[in-house]
């Protein structure tokens, strides 16, 4: 990027600047650390300098905007064009509250879904189910039947938003309800647009949300790939999450190297299934976290963008330029969100927003600042969905594309999160794989340990958490009443579940279950038969029990 | 108890969620402080937990929930425990759990319960201080 004869007059004139300028300042005023870290460890110095991204070169490490190696953005004009997607997770109680949340978010300004499922769901249990005890509509909403489906997108039509849903294990399910209401509605599925996370190696060893054993998990999320693939073009199969490695505990430079290798895995997983690159890899999608380092979240979007174009360009011969890109959602990081002093959460979800906004996202969710006590209020979520609209509106950052590139510490900080997630997936490709990293305990056991460290820095107070190691008070103001899920929100359930089970045809579900064992046994895609099970009322449970009874179920490796 | 014998503890995660960040890292936390730690992994019942309790022998357990379902499930393990004859073991809580249901969980036995932000010393000192003054 510079001459060499300039670089080499800026160094003598930093040599100079070090051994004057710098000790006599020293001197009175002793810098605060001996040393300063990101979270991944990565050291950060003083001050950025040409000479630090001397070997950058500009055509090749960064390039255009919509170009390879995409680091300065997916889009040629970016945010003056369209804004990111402003996407609010959420999902409580019923289907009928959480339709009502729903509407109010588009509402206000919301520009997709995005659907939380209680915990039976996401395990693929019903809200009967003696485990579901105390769980049903606690954490997101219960979902046992398309019954409920139907009842959550109750006057939204699926032609006009897209839907994003956080679910893994039974993503095949949701995925045929949502085609069954596109199906009800008279929305050709070629028009049905959204995502299903769909991402089951990070549940190994993140998220924990695991109902199958590694294999059978794999190939049902290729089903689901080959299915929108064929089928629903405008849906991403898949949406390969850092962000609960972030949340488990681990660094920036984990998260984006394991989310990489998942996703590595994935493209392998359809290559051997017979696809082509060309055919899937375009609606392969990403979600990762805004946590706390303004400067290495950035430099860890851009990396991202620039590392998985690489991977998808060299190892696995993509043409289509889609296919190189890294299509992002962010959310920012519910783990940094303190229960103390809870209104200050507002001001770090609004950076930790800026960061993303900065580092490119195509969709990004807000935290609520009350997620630290419970789920979000509807006030608090508004406080969110405004933060990203201040964002998009007042502070001008919006106006030109990637503002950030050229800083020598960010371009840096870019190339040292690259080289540092390369180091993490070619360990991982020398043991085999992630799965097999997961089966010898490799990833969570790095998880395991980033999370004690950053613990213990704060225990002894090397990390500072305003209000919570430091610039504490007696009694922490909290504006607002916690969002409390009624307690008839069960039986309410539990009622719906038994008048659709006496409705539906039970012979009709029997068959279609039968159905769908043979062809789980015979290793066929199981998108059809599930799709065919779920019209017909057969339940979310029903349909993974058929599952579980083939697959078997998956026992945790337990890692401390 | 005497003082040479180290601490046995259960540090239990009930309910469906599967958010174990917490869990873990008390664990090694109790372990680092010397003591000996059983984590029996995500998704324990009710009844696992009171009878992982009485197998092991513990002296403390240390319940993990971030699901909200902990009226569902607190009263359950403490019944249990109960009846196995567990009364003297030090049982307290973390987690996402609202301040309004802390007076209710202390009515049933749960010794104490800390909310995020916790400094695992904090948790050491509660745990050697209480286990010993029930002994």
């Amino acid at each position: 990027m510079f001459e060499q004869q300039r670089l080499s007059e800026i160094a003598k004139e930093r040599e100079k600047w070090e051994k004057k300028t710098v000790p006599s300042w020293l001197r009175i005023n002793p810098e605060r650390k001996r040393e300063f870290k990101t979270s991944s460890g990565i050291s950060i110095k003083r001050l950025y300098m040409p000479e630090d991204v001397k070997n950058l070169d500009y055509l090749g490490d960064l390039g255009f905007p919509g170009q390879f190696p995409f680091t300065r953005g997916l889009h040629a004009t970016m945010y003056r064009g369209r804004l990111w997607t402003m996407r609010q997770f959420s999902g409580f109680a019923t289907a009928e509250q959480t339709n009502e949340r729903f509407k109010y978010l588009l509402k206000e300004g919301e520009t997709g879904l995005s659907i939380a499922f209680d915990y039976p769901t996401i395990m693929g249990r019903d809200s009967d189910d003696p485990v579901s005890r105390g769980e049903v509509g606690m954490c997101g909403v219960a979902v046992s039947s398309l019954r409920d489906m139907e009842i959550l997108f109750d006057g939204i039509p699926l032609d006009q938003v897209t839907t994003s849903m956080t679910i893994n294990g039974p993503a095949a399910m949701l995925l045929a309800m949502y085609i069954a209401i596109g199906d009800k509605q008279g929305v050709p599925r070629t028009e049905l647009g959204g995502t299903t996370q769909n991402d089951m190696l990070k549940e190994f060893y993140a998220q924990k949300l695991c109902i199958f054993p590694p294999k059978p998990s794999v190939k049902l999320v290729t089903d689901i790939v080959e299915y929108c693939a064929k089928h629903l073009p405008r849906w991403n199969p898949i949406s390969i999450s850092g962000y609960h490695i972030r949340e488990a505990g681990s660094n920036a430079v984990q998260e984006l190297a394991f989310t990489l290798a998942d996703g590595i895995a994935y493209v392998e997983s359809a290559l051997e299934r017979g696809l082509k690159v060309d055919d899937f890899a375009p609606r392969f999608s990403f979600f990762f976290a805004a946590h706390n380092n303004f400067l290495e979240e950035i430099a860890k979007f851009r990396a991202a963008r620039r590392l998985w174009a690489k991977i998808m360009k060299e190892r696995f011969k993509a043409k289509d330029p889609r296919s190189l890109w890294m299509r992002m959602h962010v959310q920012t990081s519910g783990c940094t969100l303190t229960a103390h002093q809870p209104v200050n959460n507002v001001v770090r979800v609004a950076l930790q927003s800026l960061a993303a906004v900065l580092g490119g996202t195509q969709s990004l969710h807000t935290n609520s600042f009350d997620e630290a006590i419970a789920l979000p209020s509807e006030e608090a979520v508004t406080v969110a969905l405004r933060t990203q609209q201040i964002i998009a509106h007042e502070i001008g950052v919006v106006d030109t594309v990637d503002p950030m590139a050229g800083s020598y510490c960010v371009e840096a900080l870019t190339n040292e999160m690259e080289e540092r997630a390369m180091g993490y997936i070619d360990k991982i490709d020398a043991m085999g794989g992630v799965i097999a990293a997961i089966e010898n305990g490799f990833l969570q056991r790095e998880i395991a340990d980033s999370a004690y460290k950053y613990q213990q820095e704060i225990d002894n107070k090397e990390r500072i958490l305003v209000g919570v190691n430091d610039y504490t008070v007696e009694e922490d103001w909290v504006p607002l009443k916690p969002l409390r899920i009624p307690p008839d929100v069960e039986a309410e359930q539990l009622a719906r579940l038994q008048e659709v089970k006496r409705k539906r045809n039970n012979a009709k579900v029997k068959s279609v279950l039968n159905k769908l064992h043979d062809a789980a046994e015979r290793d066929e895609n199981l998108m059809p038969p599930i799709i065919e099970a779920l019209k017909a009322y057969a339940t979310l449970g029903e349909t993974v029990n058929v599952l579980r009874e083939v697959f078997g179920e998956y026992r945790e490796l337990i890692v401390i | 108890m005497s003082s040479q014998k180290r601490i046995r503890i259960l540090v239990a995660k009930p309910g469906l969620d599967s958010h174990d960040r917490g869990a873990k890292v008390i664990a090694r936390a109790f372990r680092d402080a010397g003591m000996e730690v059983i984590y029996t992994g995500l998704r324990q019942t009710p009844e696992q937990v009171a009878e992982t309790a009485l197998q092991e022998d513990v002296d403390v357990i240390a319940l993990s929930i971030l699901s909200g379902a902990h009226l569902a499930l607190f009263p359950r393990i403490m019944e249990l425990l109960k009846q196995k004859g567990l009364d003297d073991v030090l049982v307290f809580a973390g987690g996402i759990i609202p301040k309004e249901d802390v007076p209710r969980l202390k009515e049933i036995g749960i010794a104490e319960v800390f909310g995020p932000g916790t400094r695992t010393e904090t948790l050491v000192k509660f745990v050697q201080e209480n286990v010993l003054k029930g002994k």
